[in-house]
């Protein structure tokens, strides 16, 4: 889907389907009843939304009483508040983990999956799993692998010698321990990359097989630019999911980001400023803020996706 | 059951061709393939099968450190008249039964044999074996789903999966329909305008709608998660229109040329050539609709009006000494989307394949 996106940017897909209703104008009327759901819907949910909570965001507001502009005192107001600069600090810090360990082990596991060897679909279906159930219920089973007392983590450590820490109850492990969890719901990234190890063609690997490349030079040569594109979307899925992190947090730390606020995702703390201390503006300055750190983020790999991301699609000059 | 073995018998013929016409080499990575991925599944499965014992265990059991993976009990035998463990203890290059009756300091115990409580026998705890037995508590689950209105929460979720659900299913199709079937001015535009909205973080819409749903009072009541499915969103648009390009145009012509209008096209057309696809963004709805927490967290304030994400986040705030209760609730929560992902695996993979990559 991002493909699709970057190829209309780039100008060069755009699909123009046969027209076959006569009168081009009794056409158009038709193409625009048919899409009339998501024109309104996008006016009444996003666009209209969008541009009131751009308005919120200069603005106090605690939804009894009317917004009172405050020009930019939100902006200055969140750049003086340490538990912003906190939660950015632990969503980056998340994602600096979860994301290159994410994306290693699902790559990884894609190919382990990619090989001929019997029953991988069973295989295949117990490693993706965990995606379809994720949410409260396995938040709350983490809990209790995690829990120092009651949990099984920490006891198979011991039978290594290895002291277990007190993961979601230590600021220091936390993260790790949220990371790990993130781990196990890794069959998600892996069934895309596996998707688009599928399309590369076999006829490049025989034409290498066929030059004397080893097996390290056919993975190095021809795997990894071939999918480098599903490296990307999983990347930039990524990013935009850590700064969206909230459920596995919020059921994990009953909503409070603890211990010690070393888990006070960006988030979290947005909730927290809208539907604790129902500040509507100061909320709707951060939201406003990570529609930015998104859009940058989403930009940037975009650019530098032209440096390492390879389309067949180019090389044959069609979108 | 003919069939069936006729399948197993093929297949296995076939994994014995290709055993044989394998290289020692691929034969060596296929098997430290299958050991990796042997390990890992377990790595796992592991959760959740201590999700489903623990949701079997009692207080007692619960207690027990470290925690056996299944819920087991001691066996116990009376000695003068008080219960006592019993073990599988090897005395003199025997192995026999005996009960632990005191712990020594140092890891040592006191046994004795039931049957002959006169004879102690000073021996290493650590060195031998509790004799265990499998002691299921399914009771847990009628306890747990009766102490929290679980029906409740079930009624709620379920109206807004599949009322949501119908809604999702007649906007999608209807603006996938108008977005592969037609030419008009801006559509193009209009259709990316659609694909960005996928990277825009819900936050940035999510206190403006909040303060909208409020005004009309609809903070509270299940509408606020209804409601909105009814105008189409960018995943489910962009997979049914990816399939509806799949549909040959000439299947449109000749109904076309019948006479039918464009209604009619899209549902005795389109639709019934598109029922995978329609199967398949279903599927993926009620997955995603089962398991959303934020939004119902947000609108729903009163405990009548949770689902089961809320009310199972809640029932954990309040009772979470109950492991055993909540892992009951959880293991009830997140079976439905076990069983409908086991039939529907195929449709799966593919659903999140076409909407990831083939863009």
């Amino acid at each position: 889907m991002i493909m699709e996106l970057w190829q209309l940017w780039e100008g060069e897909g755009g699909h123009s389907p046969r027209r076959f209703w006569s009168m081009s104008r009794r056409e158009a009327a038709w193409a625009y009843f048919f899409i009339s759901p998501w024109i309104v819907g996008f006016i009444i949910f996003t666009i209209g939304p969008m541009l009131a909570s751009l308005y919120y965001s200069f603005t106090k507001y605690n939804i009894i009483s009317p917004p009172q502009w405050t020009g930019l005192a939100n902006i200055r107001d969140l750049l003086r508040d340490p538990l912003f600069w906190k939660s950015l600090q632990v969503t980056v810090y998340y994602a600096a983990l979860a994301l290159p360990l994410g994306l290693l082990l699902g790559f990884f596991l894609a190919i382990l999956l990619n090989q001929k060897i019997p029953g991988v679909n069973v295989w295949r279906t117990i490693y993706y799993l965990p995606s379809v159930i994720a949410g409260v219920a396995v938040a709350l089973l983490w809990l209790r692998i995690f829990n120092p007392k009651i949990g099984i983590l920490n006891p198979f450590l011991a039978r290594f010698g290895i002291q277990g820490p007190g993961w979601l109850n230590d600021p220091k492990w936390a993260m790790p321990a949220l990371v790990i969890m993130s781990l196990w719901g890794v069959g998600g990234g892996m069934i895309i990359y596996l998707a688009g190890l599928q399309g590369v063609p076999t006829t490049l690997y025989e034409a290498a097989k066929v030059d004397g490349a080893s097996l390290w030079q056919r993975f190095w040569h021809v795997t990894l630019p071939m999918v480098t594109p599903v490296i990307f979307y999983n990347l930039v899925m990524g990013m935009i999911g850590a700064f969206q992190y909230f459920t596995v947090v919020y059921v994990a730390t009953g909503g409070s980001g603890s211990p010690a606020r070393a888990t006070l995702f960006y988030n979290l703390y947005l909730y927290q400023n809208a539907f604790k201390y129902f500040e509507m503006g100061y909320a709707s300055t951060m939201a406003w803020i990570l529609f930015l750190i998104v859009m940058a983020l989403t930009v940037l790999v975009f650019r530098s996706s032209a440096v390492w991301v390879y389309y067949e699609g180019e090389l044959k000059g069609r979108g | 059951m003919t069939a069936l073995t006729r399948k197993q018998t093929a297949s296995l013929a076939r994994l014995y061709r290709e055993l044989r016409g394998l290289k020692a080499q691929d034969l060596l990575i296929r098997s430290i393939t299958t050991l990796m991925l042997a390990v890992g599944a377990v790595v796992i499965l592991i959760p959740l099968i201590f999700m489903v014992s623990t949701s079997l265990k009692d207080r007692n059991q619960l207690r027990r450190s470290p925690p056996p993976l299944f819920p087991v009990e001691y066996v116990t035998a009376e000695v003068n008249g008080e219960q006592e463990p019993l073990y599988q203890v090897t005395v003199e290059g025997q192995s026999r039964r005996m009960a632990l009756i005191k712990n020594l300091p140092g890891g040592k115990g006191i046994f004795v044999d039931p049957a002959n409580p006169d004879q102690p026998v000073e021996l290493l705890i650590a060195q031998q074996k509790a004799l265990q037995y499998l002691e299921l508590h399914p009771e847990n689950y009628p306890e747990a789903l009766t102490s929290v209105p679980f029906d409740r929460y079930l009624f709620n979720t379920l109206t807004v999966t599949f009322v949501g659900m119908a809604g999702m299913l007649m906007s999608c199709t209807m603006v996938a329909y108008g977005f592969s079937r037609f030419r008009a001015p801006w559509l193009n535009v209009l259709f990316m305008v659609l694909l960005s909205t996928i990277m825009l973080p819900s936050q940035v819409r999510l206190i403006p709608m909040y303060v909208f749903f409020q005004k009309i009072g609809w903070v509270d009541t299940l509408w606020p998660l209804i409601i909105p499915q009814f105008f189409a969103n960018a995943y489910d648009v962009f997979f049914l229109r990816q399939f509806f390009l799949t549909i040959p145009l000439e299947m449109d012509d000749a109904a076309r040329i019948d006479g039918a209008s464009p209604w009619q096209v899209l549902l005795y057309v389109i639709l019934p050539q598109a029922r995978p696809a329609v199967v398949a963004v279903g599927i993926l709805h009620f997955i995603w609709a089962w398991n959303d927490f934020y939004e119902p967290l947000i609108y729903l304030h009163s405990r009548e009006k949770w689902t089961v994400a809320v009310g199972l986040q809640t029932f954990n705030a309040l009772y979470a000494v109950n492991t055993h209760l909540i892992m009951a609730a959880s293991t009830v929560m997140v079976i439905p989307c076990i069983i409908i992902f086991f039939f529907s695996q195929q449709i799966f993979m593919q659903g999140v394949v076409i909407s990831g990559v083939k863009g």
